[in-house]
């Protein structure tokens, strides 16, 4: 087997003639038993998948498998994108199927696909119906009924979104209480403005735009979920719902660039609100700061080995892979490392199209977490002596790879920091 | 019209609930500041001899009948409703499960008396009874009268300790003529929990494991101290996905919505996702080695601690 | 079968209490409300009986001026019909309440009535069991189970007691039920689906009038001590053991071990 041509693609051996034990197991022989008509298969689940607005792609599978490996599922479960499509042809229509909430829509296999079939837009498609027949798993469910009521995934009150400005160390002004146009509307997004680890992010955030001189304003508590990963797990109408209330106030309120912290929300305002009626110039924070990084003054070295972790809604999805690491590059004294998935083939964290509120439901039917991939990952990257980092750029990652990193025994061999406490901590004078 | 205060007898297989004790000892206090009699209200079939358990109540109103021998809400609604017409007490107090529920209520219609519901105090001020009751889930205190100055309340389990009713005693037994019962609702049997998992929803305690317990042969440390105190253990989420303990035990965001009397919460540091799931227990220690973990915050009492050395020191104390 | 679920909703626990100024009610202009939890049980189970039985499902909530969406929720589940009942500037009490939907129910045909066991805000007791009283029919309250005969003359309902305990009953028709939780947890409505209902729902509507109140009064309202964190205990591991051994004897908690 050492003397054939060998294409290694992440610890999977593809072979173009492979002889085991003896037997040549390449020939056409494996391929099919006996002859089968075609029209044996039962169509009524293809129609109705290619019937439903954005499902049509599903058919223009032509088997060729190539979605599989790269699939970040696949790799933990029996999941496969081409996969779903025999079941499909085969007549089931998904809506009982668990494997209908195991895409995290990363759209890894529509980057590789010679077809074009598109998950991005299959699934929401089909997960809507599931949705409107109230097939949705109870977790979904308990965050879909949060975000309706509190405009948040974690039920938390509205009122309290804007309680992480307290311990921001520098003022961050409310755009309803400033009473003129910014240049920069802070969309900061849910997990930024809730989860402790986003907080942080959040905190930094404040001071390195107060230390660039940003003109800059939040929503505060008027600001809503922007609802992208909803609509990705099949609650449209949910979606509509949240981002009518946030357009409302982005047409409100005067301001020259949106800036978000979240790559869902990046997508969301970019790629979804403009046919809601809403459409401006957005960024993502990378993107808004990479210009800006020669402005910054750094006051200490951040003597650590880094990798990075591109969100899939921010790199492949949306394209941007430069910004973060222009960031990276020009903190002093970081190292910067890459793993073997980045860039077009970075390996989702398991959070996307609703994954992050799945969490019990898809550990039932894989063999890890992606997060715990991502992490085993980032430590063989950056080594194992406590001073690797693993950084991110969307705030959905902090508490999932923090869990893997301890859930993996890596505790204490790896730290998840997201690029703008990295930032906000160069910009510090070195601690004693 | 009189002074007395009525509490009625919660009993099953043959003995007083201890949530009974609790309101006996309270309307014998009640009773006599108010110049009235504390009344118990025994209703079943062969129970005279709980009487004697009742010591606590001056005077024990006996209605025994066969269709009495099980509890059935309008069996109960037909003796009541007379006897609380006919010697209109000051109070009446019943405890704030199921049969209480479903006899208060009724009475307050029929009566024409107000209710005050989830009593946690009870007390007596110019005469008359003043009510503090809990609402929007423990969140607010309420204070209330009875605008006619008598009424029923009912009252939540642990209000007050059961040892002060909990009095042997010889009461005036007083027999009520049972007439015509409602049996509109008929007793069918009474099922008792099978012997599979438990229901962590249910149980007034939990132990519960995070990641702090180490492995899962230690889990046999934190079920003895659950059983020593009558509770059962749970977990957070890396001890479900470990299979350490079943799914079912699982509190937080994804498992399951729990709100014990006692949460005590060893090794777990508290994600949001966790807290979500317990943060309404009644007490909540924890005890991790992390003395930055956020379930710090929302204990009410913790320890920087290993659960490994704290637990059998504590299993110890309490079936000692 | 005529299946009616009687639904309120009730200040959404997310968002922290505050007290009015006169120190006897909620202080209501920041509060955003939500179905109360076990009229959600009530209506699960309502539907799911639908389901097996072929019944049909009639949700009343009293009209405070804001059930619309409430009542859509319900209709986007499956309920066949929803009915708004009186005219309230705000939710009464539960007395009135109890009032007011025995008069509607008297318009309204009602075979089983599923309402919640309890709700946040029932100062003055249950709704299920002084409706019940009010009609004069039959109450179950904490019912955790629920069956219907084939002849629609009677249901047979589980009571729920502490430990585990479970009575069952047989209980003629008409009835009155407190429900404790569904067989299944309360189905998802779709947001689009309310939303489309909320335009072209017809609500259904019975005058009524409801007096006399709870005859309680209301004194103060105040909101429990709240502590910022753990009380942190310190010493040995035998002297944590000690505290946390009195903390929860102190309880009457495991008093006599296991039981």
């Amino acid at each position: 087997m050492r003397d054939l041509p060998v294409i290694k693609v992440d610890g999977v051996l593809e072979l173009e003639h492979a002889v085991v034990d003896g037997v040549d197991i390449s020939g056409h022989w494996n391929r099919m038993f006996n002859q089968r008509a075609i029209n044996a298969y039962p169509t009524e689940a293809m129609d109705w998948v290619t019937g439903l607005a954005g499902g049509e792609s599903m058919r223009d599978c032509y088997q060729c498998g190539k979605c599989v490996p790269v699939c970040p599922v696949n790799h933990v479960g029996d999941y496969g994108p081409r996969k779903l499509n025999v079941k499909v042809l085969r007549g089931n229509n998904l809506l009982d199927d668990p494997d209908l909430w195991l895409c995290t829509t990363c759209g890894n296999c529509y980057r590789v696909c010679p077809k074009e079939v598109n998950p991005l837009r299959i699934m929401p498609a089909i997960r809507e119906q599931a949705v409107l027949e109230g097939k949705v798993p109870d977790e979904l469910a308990d965050v879909f009924q949060k975000l309706q009521r509190t405009g948040n995934p974690q039920g938390e009150s509205p009122r309290k979104r804007a309680d992480w400005i307290a311990e921001a160390g520098v003022p961050v002004p409310l755009i309803s209480e400033l009473g003129r146009p910014v240049d920069v509307l802070w969309y900061v997004s849910d997990y930024t403005s809730y989860h402790p680890r986003g907080k942080d992010a959040a905190r930094a955030m404040a001071r390195v735009l107060t230390a660039l001189g940003v003109d800059f304003a939040i929503l505060g508590n008027e600001e809503r979920s922007d609802g992208d990963s909803a609509r990705l797990a099949g609650e449209s109408g949910l979606f509509e719902m949240l981002a009518e209330q946030n357009i409302k106030l982005f047409n409100k309120y005067q301001f020259r660039q949106l800036v978000v912290m979240d790559p869902h929300a990046f997508n969301a305002f970019k790629n979804e609100y403009p046919r809601l009626g809403w459409q401006g110039e957005v960024l993502h924070y990378t993107q808004f700061l990479a210009p800006l990084v020669d402005r910054l003054q750094f006051q200490s070295q951040v003597d650590l080995d880094v990798t990075y972790h591109d969100p899939c809604y921010l790199g492949r999805n949306n394209g941007e892979f430069d910004a973060p690491r222009r960031l990276l590059e020009a903190i002093p004294g970081i190292r910067l490392a890459e793993m073997p998935h980045n860039k077009q083939n970075g390996y989702c964290c398991g959070g996307g199209g609703g994954g992050m509120w799945l969490d019990g439901f898809v550990a039932d039917h894989v063999s890890e977490r992606l997060s715990e991939r991502r992490v085993r990952e980032a430590v063989a990257t950056v080594g194992t002596d406590g001073t690797g980092v693993l950084s991110v750029a969307c705030p959905y990652e902090p508490s999932r790879f923090e869990d893997a990193v301890k859930s993996t025994g890596n505790d204490g061999r790896l730290v998840v920091r997201d690029i703008i406490e990295l930032l906000d901590q160069a910009l510090q004078p070195a601690s004693a | 019209m009189s002074n007395d205060v009525f509490v009625l007898v919660e009993h099953r297989d043959g003995a007083v609930a201890d949530a009974t004790f609790e309101l006996l000892g309270r309307a014998r206090q009640l009773a006599v500041a108010a110049g009235g009699e504390a009344v118990a209200l025994l209703l079943g079939s062969g129970v005279e001899a709980l009487s004697s358990k009742l010591g606590a109540a001056q005077r024990v109103l006996l209605a025994e009948d066969a269709g009495l021998a099980e509890f059935t809400p309008s069996a109960y609604q037909s003796v009541l409703v007379p006897i609380v017409q006919e010697r209109a007490p000051l109070l009446v107090l019943a405890t704030n499960t199921g049969v209480g529920m479903d006899v208060a209520a009724g009475l307050s219609m029929a009566c024409g008396l107000a209710l005050a519901a989830y009593a946690t105090d009870v007390a007596l001020d110019d005469g008359g009874p003043v009510i503090t009751t809990q609402l929007y889930a423990g969140k607010v205190n309420v204070r209330v009268r009875f605008r006619d100055g008598r009424g029923i309340a009912t009252v939540v389990a642990g209000a007050f300790p059961a040892e002060a009713g909990q009095l042997a005693g010889s009461p005036i037994v007083e027999r009520v003529t049972v007439s015509a019962l409602d049996g509109r609702i008929r007793f069918r049997r009474l099922l008792r929990p099978e012997a599979g998992d438990v229901d962590i929803t249910r149980e007034s305690v939990l132990v519960s494991v995070g990641r702090g317990i180490g492995e899962a042969d230690n889990i046999a440390l934190v079920e003895a101290l659950a059983a020593a105190l009558g509770g059962a253990v749970s977990s957070s989420r890396p001890i479900a996905d470990a299979g350490w303990l079943p799914r079912t035990r699982q509190v937080g965001k994804s498992g399951l919505r729990v709100k014990p009397r006692l949460y005590l919460a060893l090794g777990i540091s508290g994600a949001p996702e966790h807290l979500e799931g317990m943060r309404g227990a009644d007490l909540i220690i924890a005890i991790n080695t992390d003395a930055r973990a956020p379930i710090f915050g929302v204990a009410h009492y913790g320890a920087v601690a290993d659960l490994l050395d704290v637990v059998p020191a504590l299993t110890k104390r309490m079936t000692g | 079968m005529d299946l009616v679920v009687l639904l309120k909703l009730v200040p959404d626990l997310a968002e922290e209490l505050e007290i009015a100024a006169d120190g006897r009610d909620l202080a209501r202009d920041w509060l955003s409300y939500l179905t109360s939890e076990w009229d959600e049980y009530a209506l699960e189970e309502a539907l799911q009986l639908k389901a097996t039985s072929g019944a049909t499902v009639t949700c009343l909530a009293l009209d405070t001026g804001s059930v619309e969406e409430l009542l859509a929720t319900c209709l986007a589940r499956g309920a066949d019909r929803v009915v708004k009942v009186g005219s309230f500037e705000r939710a009464p009490d539960s007395h009135t309440a109890a009032r007011a939907f025995a008069a509607a129910l008297k318009e309204i045909p009602a075979d089983l009535i599923l309402t919640g066991v309890q709700a946040i805000d029932d100062l003055d007791g249950q709704v299920a069991p002084l409706l019940a009283a009010a009609l004069g029919l039959p109450h179950v309250s904490v019912v955790t189970h629920i069956g219907l005969a084939g002849d629609g003359r009677t249901a047979t309902v589980n009571q729920e007691y502490a430990g585990g305990l479970v009575a069952e009953f047989e209980v003629d028709l008409p009835a009155v039920l407190g429900v404790q939780t569904s067989r299944e947890a309360p189905r998802y409505a779709p947001v689009s689906r309310v939303r489309q209902l909320m335009k072209t729902a017809d609500y259904g509507a019975v005058a009524v009038t409801a007096e006399g109140g709870s005859g309680l009064l209301v004194e103060a309202m105040s909101i429990p001590e709240v502590t910022g964190g753990a009380e942190m205990i310190s010493g040995t591991v035998e002297q944590i053991a000690e505290r946390v051994a009195t903390l929860i004897r102190e309880r009457g908690i495991g008093l006599g071990g296991s039981r």
